[in-house]
């Protein structure tokens, strides 16, 4: 079982598009959407839910107020300032560390489990599907990201498919390295701009640091050719496979306000052209294989 | 003043709003970029760095000497960073979350705090604008630890503009909580309007007042201008496509140089967000 997770480190440059390409160009593989704080792969692979699930992270603290004697021993320890002098919990600070919990000398504070999120098994257009939905604000967003693609790697064994496709999110904290671990390979795809090379940078060394195989494409690449160059340089400098630039077209943004990929948008269009030699490099290269 | 500038989606331009609308104003202004996990602001700025800070969090360091392995600490620690194997205490500090409660626990004092580098704070000046970032260490899974440390050098008496990191999860809450105001960058396309609803939602918890950039706004479809009307979310700005633009920002130049009419603009952007923040507090 292999799979191929799809990173960029800056936010925007075309990971969910591009992974909706994959998926369409691939067969026998299972989908995973492990940007769970935003996630909108399924904006383009019209799912049909088969299963839903509630996502349970940690506690919360609540304070029982006809057991609290006031004492303020709770303030006191709470070292995200989530205890407010009137002893109500803020929600939002609270860390669910649970340490006001258990040294609470009155036993008035409670640890509700929170549902953080939810989680999906879809049928799409193109295989099945996981996916989340992590609550507005929530924590535990790494703790997400690991739960679903482990679902993803059940569900294709159960399936016996030969390859995970997930899309991941961006920058390099908690949901990324979640990521990341036991991954076949990273593809990052990066842009010809300054931030795109600067965020990339960073996400390769972050690869690095987890010992994870990394290829690299530029979408966008002919609105700065030079840049494009560059980064080309750049990493074939590291010894890192570089897949091919993806110029700059519309059609991505024509094909996603119907709902679909470029793959069933417009298939002679070029992009669609450059974006299946890009598949192509991947599923040959010597990092998946 | 303090502004955050968020989004939901990565990359419909939060960081050239930010660098824009702060190169455009006279006032005493200082941008800090919360987007710590990949900060951008610098290269757009270019600000000359005076101080660069390491910033720590504190983690257990266990005296095995003091230790009776009685597992007081294992028990309290929900964040499974602390586990006692018979006479063995093994700590995780990248799974420590620096609650304290394993030190406040222990019966023995055999626990104390050393620490774990998040990154580092950078603090500097480009012109008139004062500038500080966060960088978390590569390999780091926390940064709202690191974005509150770069939120303790807002001024309240100047104008604070902060770059907040694309989501809605404990990052961008850290980046927005506490502030005046929150400018939405979104792109009226599909996944532009599904990620601005979950910032929007996000805001409203946090219950401070929101207005919207559209940027790109003539790709995509209407239906974000639909979504702005039916939630009375305030168009503050609307940037069309413009090679020109995006040609710019890939070499690292500010639309307001490249296009200097589009200063006034900004000017009234800002112009526009003190009048709904003065609004929202009478």
């Amino acid at each position: 079982m292999k799979e191929l997770v799809i990173l960029s480190g800056k936010g925007g440059t075309g990971k969910t598009s591009l992974t909706a390409e994959f998926a369409a160009l691939s067969k026998n593989r299972v989908l995973c959407d492990a940007d769970v704080d935003a996630a909108d792969l399924h904006l383009l692979m019209s799912p049909d839910i088969r299963q839903e699930t509630d996502f349970l992270g940690g506690g919360i603290a609540s304070i029982n107020h006809d057991k609290c004697s006031e004492c303020g021993l709770c303030i006191e320890l709470c070292r995200f300032e989530a205890i407010k002098d009137n002893f109500e919990v803020d929600e939002i600070a609270c860390e669910g560390c649970g340490v006001c919990v258990d040294l609470c000398p009155e036993n008035a504070i409670d640890f509700p489990i929170q549902t953080c999120g939810k989680w999906y098994i879809s049928d799409t257009k193109f295989g099945s599907m996981v996916h989340a939905r992590l609550g507005i604000a929530e924590e535990n967003s790494g703790k997400l990201v690991a739960l679903i693609r482990q679902e993803a790697r059940k569900l294709a064994e159960k399936q016996g498919a030969d390859l995970i496709i997930t899309d991941g999110p961006p920058g390099v904290g908690c949901p990324v390295i979640a990521s990341i671990g036991g991954a076949t390979a990273l593809v990052i795809v990066s842009e010809p701009t300054v931030s795109g090379i600067h965020d990339m940078n960073r996400a390769i060394k972050l690869a690095a640091h987890f010992k994870t195989p990394v290829m690299v494409c530029v979408n966008k690449s002919d609105l700065n050719i030079k840049q494009a160059q560059a980064i080309e340089k750049l990493v074939k400098k590291q010894n890192i496979t570089f897949l091919g630039n993806i110029p700059f077209d519309p059609v991505f943004t024509k094909a996603m306000v119907q709902g679909k990929t470029i793959f069933e948008y417009d298939k002679k269009s070029n992009t669609h052209q450059v974006v299946k030699n890009i598949w192509t490099n991947i599923i040959n290269s010597p990092e998946m294989n | 003043m303090i502004i955050s500038i968020a989004s939901g989606k990565g990359g419909t331009g939060k960081t050239t709003i930010a660098t824009n609308l702060a190169i455009s104003l006279e006032s005493d202004i200082q941008i800090l970029d919360c987007d710590v996990e990949e900060p951008n602001v610098h290269l757009f700025i270019k600000p000359k760095i005076d101080k660069t800070e390491t910033a720590y969090t504190p983690i257990p360091e266990i005296d095995e000497e003091k230790c009776t392995f009685c597992k007081k600490c294992a028990e309290i620690c929900r964040f499974k960073a602390i586990a006692v194997i018979s006479k063995t205490v093994l700590t995780f500090p990248e799974l420590c979350h620096s609650c304290g409660g394993c030190m406040a626990v222990c019966p023995e004092d055999a626990i104390t705090e050393t620490n774990r580098e998040l990154g580092v704070v950078e603090e500097g000046r480009s012109g008139k604008i004062k500038f500080v970032h966060g960088l978390l260490r590569i390999g780091e899974a926390m940064s709202p630890p690191l974005i509150k440390k770069v939120k303790n050098y807002i001024k309240p008496d100047i104008i604070n503009i902060i770059d907040a990191p694309p989501g809605t999860s404990c990052p961008v809450i850290a980046a927005m909580n506490n502030t005046d105001f929150v400018l939405m960058v979104t792109e009226p396309t599909p996944f532009g309007l599904h990620d601005l609803i979950l910032g929007v939602e996000a805001v409203k918890l946090l219950n401070i007042p929101c207005g919207l950039v559209i940027n790109r706004s003539d790709i995509g479809n209407k239906d974000v201008y639909d979504y702005a009307e039916k939630e009375e979310l305030p168009i503050l700005l609307e940037i069309p496509f413009d090679r020109k633009i995006a040609e710019a920002y890939s070499r690292g130049k500010m639309i307001v140089d490249e296009m200097p009419e589009w200063k006034e603009k900004f000017i009234g952007l800002y112009n526009n967000i003190e009048n709904l923040v003065k609004k929202g507090k009478n």
